[in-house]
């Protein structure tokens, strides 16, 4: 996503801290990079001339001129002007102050992503916040929109506004929220249909359906791939609708999402979330500091160990697809995974190394210790011959005692392992039902049991 | 072609350029093209998506030409737009139907919500109107009432609609669906996939078995596989580009949503690294709204220069 421009501008600065102390044509110079790589990361121009001004006048002059470490020092100012320019730090949450039912209306571009959304929020709102949630499409234009969103209600366990053809947008909304007063909803979620910024019967409609409910939330849905018209976008939404939050969907390709800059600045409205897939449970809270330091390529160490889990998930699901296609996944298979994970936890030290990672040194520490359980796994199943992986029915009470001396371990935990296999390959058989699409979809997170707390790593 | 053609695709993009083209009015009015004038034209040129790469050697042909000449803004714009409409001639190729081939596959393929469904739906009339005997085939089985859309779209077009159930096997499917068309006659199959962002290694393999099952079918086929691109992406549309024509063999290119705002100044970009033929171009939500691409006019049009 963000790794691109992060290298980028990870040149930068490395070629900053190499000459030492920076004289001011360095830092101009610096400032050419910069705005380049924020341009080829699709940040809108007024957007890239106000933050390298800003930047510029913090960084000519004593601060990083007379700096100790002056490219630390370059580093810092530029990664606050991100995190700023983003929105400062810390999460804003959606607005759940309002009288019941709270009314929350999505829009944005056509495609950008708003219906998806709408069926992720209630499910959070569902899952997390316990609230009773009723989905209502306003969208009367694309062909089955409605249907989309009752089909993600029924997926997310979510109420849907009955379907009644004719009605207009506005008189969908008003139903929407008597149903909502009626029957006792917390939160009325209004999918529109998608609109050009330039539209203009189109935006006065959602101006109308803004005045009817007076949504607690008015949601701007846009694409992270948003080149630059994302202040055109950004400008004409923001008037006509008052937006109090934006939600920046696809962020789980790699787009360098410079759009996210460019809207927090034009809307002055914080970024709330982020989609990362087009699953339901792909949502995620906006964190403007890690996008910035990720940005920066200082390493935004929480979602890179996110990033590389992704990764291995994906590299995994096909093979173990295959498998178990035909029902051939055994301990030999489990054995693999574990070295992946293994692997990645060796990454926190790595990234421990990195400058300002202060506050996740504890999260690092508590996932070295759940990797070296990881790591006895894997060294149980290395003790066992081709036959016992192959076919774990076979370890009796001689060979598991065999292996746990092998491994350096007890035999409790070769029976644990064996449970647990044993757990995993009942998930196996349920996610074969699910379908191959399924399972390349959703990735090996589609395999983990519901609510089977945290991952290991 | 009829005549609501480029009023309609102009009024799109004259609105979007308004911004564009006032900038070169405020900067050229009066003056000499000297480096501070080139740097405000460059970034104009960013500002309209074309990338600080491809805007920077765009400059740097004009600076050539036209530096320190006293010119106007009219002079301007049709200069910039001829520097870029000779960038983009080559790539504005209609898709052309070859009818020995029968059916004639075209799979359609891109990143999620870029227009692939509606796009089916616009040619399915084309060439129903044409009496081309089209036939859908709703491959994407992922996305919620995916199905149901390209019905609809089918129903508009008098075309029939081949579906599979919930979550079955695009390949399968159109796999199926070639057989039917061989049976009942159809000379054009349309192919709609599940949107997949070309990062996702396991998604543009499932397009890959999608071509490779269709290929058991007729080797030749699919004959065109066509990607959406949205005219509101930014410079990610290379990566995106570049990624599906490595997997997938991609034969062309149509822009989406050119009625908007974005200018999809990245065609230029994508037409110089590329050479992929842009076969259409998107301007509205309706049957009715697909238009070949013209190079000469999306120039002018981008530029805000005047039609010839
Ligand atoms: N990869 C990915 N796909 C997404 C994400 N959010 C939405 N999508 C996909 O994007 C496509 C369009 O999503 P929709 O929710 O239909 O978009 P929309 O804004 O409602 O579209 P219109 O109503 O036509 O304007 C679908 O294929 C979704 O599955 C995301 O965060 N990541
Ligand atoms: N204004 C405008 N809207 C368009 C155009 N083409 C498609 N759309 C709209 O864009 C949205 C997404 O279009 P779809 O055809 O569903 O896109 P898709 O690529 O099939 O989406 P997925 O299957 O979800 O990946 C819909 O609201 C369409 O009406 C266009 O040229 N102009
Ligand atoms: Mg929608
Ligand atoms: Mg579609």
């Amino acid at each position: 996503m963000f790794d691109a421009l992060s290298g980028k501008l990870g040149d930068v600065f490395d070629r900053l801290r190499r000459r030492g102390a920076l004289s001011e044509t360095d830092v101009i110079e610096a400032m050419r990079d910069i705005r380049l790589a924020l341009l080829e990361a699709d940040v809108a121009l007024p957007v890239v001339r106000d933050f390298i001004s800003k930047v510029r006048l913090q960084a000519v002059g004593t601060e990083v001129l007379r700096a100790v470490s002056p490219g630390q020092q370059v580093v810092k100012i530029v990664n606050d002007a991100l995190v700023e320019a983003l929105g400062g730090e810390g999460v804003v949450p959606l607005n759940l102050n309002a009288a019941a039912p709270i009314p929350f209306l999505m829009v944005g571009l056509q495609g950008s992503g708003k219906t998806t959304t709408s069926g992720k929020i209630a499910l959070y709102l569902k899952d997390k916040q316990r609230k009773k949630v009723l989905l209502a499409s306003l969208d009367t234009q694309r062909p089955a929109a409605q249907l989309q969103l009752a089909q993600l209600a029924e997926r997310a366990g979510v109420a849907s506004l009955p379907i009644i053809a004719g009605e207009t947008p506005v008189q969908i909304a008003r139903r929407a929220m008597d149903t909502g007063r009626r029957e006792v909803f917390d939160v009325v979620i209004l999918d529109t249909a998608g609109r050009l910024s330039i539209d203009e019967a189109l935006m006065d409609e959602v101006k109308a359906i803004r005045a009817a409910t007076d949504p607690a939330e008015t949601l701007l849905v846009v694409d992270a791939m948003t080149g630059q018209d994302a202040v055109a976008t950004a400008t004409a939404f923001n008037e006509a609708v008052s937006i109090t939050g934006i939600v920046m969907t696809r962020l789980d390709g790699d787009a360098r999402g410079g759009a996210a800059l460019s809207m927090r600045a034009i809307t002055g409205a914080p970024i709330k979330l982020m989609g990362m897939g087009e699953k339901l449970d792909a949502l995620e809270q906006f964190h403007p500091e890690r996008i910035a330091s990720r940005i920066l390529g200082m390493g935004d160490i929480v979602s890179l160990v996110e990033k590389a889990s992704e990764n291995v998930d994906q590299a995994n699901a096909e093979k173990l697809a295959k498998k178990m296609a035909k029902g051939k996944f055994d301990l030999e298979d489990y054995g693999e995974q574990l070295k992946q994970i293994t692997k990645m936890g060796s990454l926190s030290g790595i990234m421990g190394m990195l400058p300002g990672v202060g506050k996740i040194k504890q999260q690092l520490a508590d996932a070295d210790l759940d990797t070296s359980i990881l790591k006895r796994q894997g060294a149980i199943i290395s003790s066992m011959t081709k036959a016992e992986r192959a076919n774990p029915d076979i370890m009796k009470a001689s060979r598991k005692k065999r292996v746990a001396a092998g491994s350096g371990t007890s035999v409790q935990e070769v029976n644990r392992l064996l449970k647990q296999f044993d757990m995993m390959k009942d998930m196996m058989k349920r996610a074969s039902k699910l379908g191959q699409k399924g399972l390349a979809r959703g990735g090996l997170g589609a395999l983990m049991p519901q609510g089977g707390g945290r991952r290991p790593f | 072609m009829a005549l609501g053609f480029f009023s309609r695709l102009k009024a799109g993009l004259t609105r979007s350029t308004t911004k564009l083209t006032t900038g070169i009015t405020d900067t050229f009015t009066k003056r000499k093209l000297d480096d501070f004038a080139l740097e405000e034209l460059e970034e104009l040129l960013i500002a309209a998506d074309l990338g600080p790469t491809v805007a920077a050697k765009v400059i740097r042909a004009f600076r050539r030409a036209r530096f320190g000449q006293d010119v106007s803004p009219p002079e301007i714009r049709a200069a910039l737009a001829d520097e870029i409409a000779k960038i983009l001639a080559p790539v504005a190729q209609p898709l052309t139907i070859d009818e020995t081939k029968q059916p004639f596959v075209i799979l359609m393929v891109g990143v999620n919500g870029t227009g692939k469904t509606t796009t089916i739906g616009k040619l399915a009339q084309i060439y129903a109107d044409a009496g081309q005997k089209p036939m859908l085939v709703a491959g994407d089985t992922f996305r919620a009432a995916a199905v149901e859309q390209l019905q609809i779209w089918g129903n508009r077009a008098h075309a029939p609609v081949v579906i599979g159930a919930q979550d079955a096997d695009p390949a399968g499917l159109a796999f199926d669906a070639m057989t039917r068309a061989e049976r009942e006659g159809a000379k054009i199959l349309l192919i709609d996939t599940a949107g997949r962002l070309h990062n996702k290694a396991a998604l543009m393999e499932e397009l890959r078995k999608i071509i490779r099952v269709i290929k058991k079918r007729d080797p030749t086929a699919p004959h065109a596989i066509l990607l959406t691109l949205d005219a509101t992406t930014g410079q990610n549309a290379l990566t995106q580009v570049k990624t599906f024509k490595d997997m997938v063999d991609l034969t062309g290119l149509i822009v989406t949503k050119l009625d908007g705002s974005a200018r999809a100044g990245v065609v230029v970009a994508l037409a110089e690294s590329t050479g992929l033929p842009i076969h259409a171009v998107g301007v509205g939500e309706q049957a009715a709204d697909l238009r070949p691409f013209d190079a000469t006019e999306f120039a002018r049009a981008l530029t805000g220069a005047d039609p010839v």
